[in-house]
């Protein structure tokens, strides 16, 4: 699909960011998502049956695509230590695993993350702008932002302000986008939308949209705070949002789904949407995330599974 | 097609279901008064039309067998079926449905196998519509004074029903569960390429002891439906098939007392607006045409789009086709299977080439077809006139004619522009748009915002050469019901 309710091209992008009226008229020009197909749709590509080469494929796909998360009030520098130790090397027993993406910290614990993932390819997420609520002014939101890529952080998960969306300030969620986009220098953005909150599916393109005219790397379902978290239909309406905006700009932003994936078989199935929904190039961690933590432990015996023949149990894999 | 995309790292390994579940036998007969026996008639092989290998011989009726299915049918009629009180007829009817069920994945290998469907749609529409009509019918069978048909409807009597090769045991189960749960007995013939689930739903209704001569099912070729048709001791006719077959019956019916219900063929219209949502309608394109390679008598064969998003809707059209997997039909991850038949192909083939002879413009996703078995690529006509062939013939295979229109009368206008009358299709997001058009379209089914969508609840059936009378629902209750 492409988009033809303004002229074509990047500068008209721009001029739907001008005001608030341009911003509304563009959201709402969108075409409508018609939820029984939405979800529909999702159902069939979930009876997609992946087996032996591609599961391996697919397996390993996913352990690299893994934000390894821990977002806990009870977090320590010891557990994120424990939590970067696994990120670098999943499988101590199995070289050939791959490294995880990165691991995702509240901002304090960046510094400790930072050290313990010296030297290897695991980048660092961190959650920041008041997160989860993201219930605070915009002055505290940057620093909270400044504070995290000071310490090095090279990937950034804002909250947007739900509450200004559903109130339909639509320009005042774009300029906040933006200013955290500027406060993050060469840190990679990711916008969380919280779709639990936004509720429809209308909601979650347009603020799909919203986030990538603002100038997010990459949207993300969820805070993992509030059920629902990611869902098939919600991962399906993003991915098409990221497709269009790509078809529309050629620019591949990228969707990170968070919250409530704990399983190989749900993991799969989102790859298997994400290649026929967006296309193969969206196949990659620099433009699909998983946000989890007990994911990757499946993932790991899943895989030992298919390389041994043998399921071996939760004792065989590390808690973190 | 996205198989043979070699540049991408995520190849869908084969996962094809086993062929043994269907538990093929070398032969098949026919099943007359509660026996199974060979037909009199002429001895066939039944082939699997993605490879062409034979399956099975199947002993075909003849004349004389439907003669005595005929009479085996008036004898249960007269002996047992009408003194079986409608609190029993709902026990066969429910206990043939769960049958159906347990037996489901067997039904579904050897549908694929005979057909040539992919098994996601034998395995997650056929079988288990099939299964729901009998367990919605069974409820009926004791509750029809509260249908709407007066206080003590009364049953027909002896019903010949002959169904087609596109939804094989579906079609069975559309014709058989209400002509009992009415309380009629039935003489069934399924069609000549697809005789195989036919003749294993008599082995369940067998298993279920429905008593002898209730349910006689009589594999044949066209001269054993003929037979039936003309049949004196037949109260009733139920066809699904081609309009010219259901014409033919029409006539030979005629002033013989005998009601008939048709149910035929269709050239729907899709219809898409530019306030539609955009990406479901993409999936309800696909879905109306190329579900079942288009072997729907509801196909929406023509997309109506308006001509504003006429580009943006074709392009995103053409974007999903190359992602649709063709090939094995018993591979789980198969969308498209084989043509049922090579006289189809032919007719498929003819049609789509006078489409290029008109002047419309043929696109197909990069496929590759395999070398053995009827196949037939999913393809999208544009630039199609309202007056060329492949606008206005019923093709019955995966090819797509695509018209505009620019205002919702127009649209209504091109969609009723045809002898059909079967079903359409509209995709809005304005409600008020939707009723205008449902109340000025002449189908008889219209679907808003999706597409191919069956339910045992819900009455299906056309206007003019669509057919008459409506199977489903309490509406279909009406056909098997004494006037």
């Amino acid at each position: 699909m492409t988009i033809t309710s303004v002229a074509s091209g990047t500068s008209g992008l721009s001029d739907v960011t001008s005001d608030d009226a341009s911003l509304r008229r563009f959201l709402h020009g969108l075409p409508g998502v018609d939820q029984v197909g939405a979800e529909g749709r999702a159902v069939a590509l979930a009876t997609r049956s992946i087996k032996t080469t591609a599961k391996a494929w697919a397996i390993d796909a996913a352990i690299g695509m893994v934000d390894l998360t821990t977002l806990e009030g009870s977090d320590t520098p010891g557990k994120v230590r424990s939590l970067c130790a696994k990120a670098v090397r999943p499988d101590p027993s199995d070289p050939s695993t791959p490294p995880v993406a990165a691991v995702c910290v509240y901002p304090d614990l960046v510094a400790t993350a930072v050290q313990a993932l010296r030297g290897s390819t695991v980048q660092i997420a961190s959650v920041a702008t008041a997160f989860p609520s993201g219930r605070a002014s915009l002055q505290t939101k940057l620093a909270d932002v400044r504070d995290a890529v000071l310490a090095g952080a090279t990937e950034i998960d804002m909250v947007i302000d739900r509450g200004a969306f559903l109130a339909g300030r639509y320009l005042q969620v774009f300029d906040e986008i933006s200013a955290v986009k500027q406060a993050c220098g060469t840190a990679h953005l990711k916008v969380i939308l919280e779709t639990g909150e936004l509720v429809t599916l209308d909601s979650v393109r347009r603020a799909s949209w919203l986030a990538l005219l603002a100038g997010g790397d990459f949207v993300k379902t969820s805070t993992g705070k509030i059920s629902p978290a990611a869902t098939p239909p919600v991962a399906l309406i993003m991915l098409q949002a990221v497709r269009d905006f790509a078809a529309r700009t050629g620019e591949v932003r990228g969707v990170k789904l968070a919250g409530g994936i704990r399983t190989t078989k749900e993991a799969v199935r989102y790859l298997v949407m994400v290649n026929e929904v967006a296309g193969p190039r969206w196949l990659s961690p620099h433009s699909f995330r998983f946000g989890a933590s007990t994911l990757l432990n499946d993932l790991l015996q899943q895989r030992h599974k298919l390389t041994t023949g043998a399921y071996d149990g939760s004792d065989y894999v590390s808690i973190d | 097609m996205d198989t043979f995309d070699n540049a991408n790292p995520f190849q869908y390994a084969p996962a094809p279901e086993s062929r043994d579940i269907a538990r093929l036998k070398p032969s098949y007969g026919i099943y007359l008064n509660g026996e199974f026996r060979d037909g009199r008639g002429e001895a066939v092989k039944t082939i699997n039309p993605a490879t062409e290998e034979p399956l099975a011989e199947i002993a075909e009726a003849d004349a004389t067998d439907v003669d005595d299915a005929v009479s085996a049918a008036r004898a249960a009629y007269q002996g047992t079926w009408s003194r079986t009180t409608p609190a029993e007829r709902s026990k066969y009817l429910f206990r043939i449905a769960r049958a159906i069920q347990e037996r489901g994945r067997e039904l579904a290998v050897l549908e694929t196998l005979d057909n040539g469907k992919p098994i996601s749609e034998s395995r997650d529409v056929d079988i288990p519509t099939a299964a729901a009509h009998f367990f919605y019918y069974a409820g009926w069978a004791d509750k029809l004074g509260y249908a709407g048909f007066g206080p003590e409807p009364r049953p027909i009597g002896v019903a010949g029903q002959i169904i087609p090769w596109n939804f094989p045991l579906l079609m069975a189960a559309w014709k058989i569960a209400p002509a009992l749960a009415t309380g009629n007995t039935v003489v069934l013939k399924p069609a000549e390429t697809t005789p195989l689930t036919a003749i294993t739903l008599a082995e369940i209704i067998a298993e279920c002891d429905l008593p002898a001569g209730v349910v006689n099912i009589l594999p044949g070729g066209p001269s054993v439906g003929q037979a039936l048709v003309e049949h004196p001791g037949v109260d009733k006719i139920a066809f699904t098939g081609s309009t010219a077959v259901g014409k033919q019956i029409q006539k030979s019916v005629a002033v013989s007392g005998k009601r008939l219900s048709l149910e035929l063929g269709g050239k729907a219209a899709n219809i898409v607006f530019d306030d539609a949502p955009i990406d479901q309608a993409v999936e309800g394109i696909v879905n109306g045409i190329f579900f079942n390679q288009g072997h729907v008598c509801c196909a929406g064969s023509r997309l109506l789009v308006q001509e504003s998003v006429h580009e943006e809707v074709i392009a995103a059209l053409q974007e999903r086709l190359q992602t649709l997997r063709m090939g094995d039909p018993l591979d789980k991850n198969t969308d498209i299977g084989a043509i049922n038949s090579a006289a189809q192909l032919a007719r498929v083939r003819a049609l789509a080439d006078s489409g290029d002879a008109e002047g419309a413009i043929r696109w197909s996703p990069e496929c590759h077809l395999p070398d053995k078995g009827f196949w037939f690529p999913p393809t999208i006509f544009t630039g199609v006139s309202q007056a060329n062939r492949i606008a206005r013939e019923e093709i019955f295979g995966p090819v797509l004619s695509v018209l505009t229109f620019r205002t919702p009368a127009e649209a209504v206008e091109k969609a009723n522009n045809t002898p059909y009358g079967l079903s359409a299709g509209i995709w809005t997001e304005k409600g008020s748009r939707i009723l205008w058009m449902a109340n000025r379209l002449r189908a008889g089914v219209i679907w808003a915002n999706t597409f191919n969508r069956f339910d045992p609840t819900s009455p299906f059936g056309g206007y003019q050469e669509s057919g008459f009378g409506r199977e489903g629902g309490r509406h279909g209750l009406e056909a098997y019901l004494a006037q």
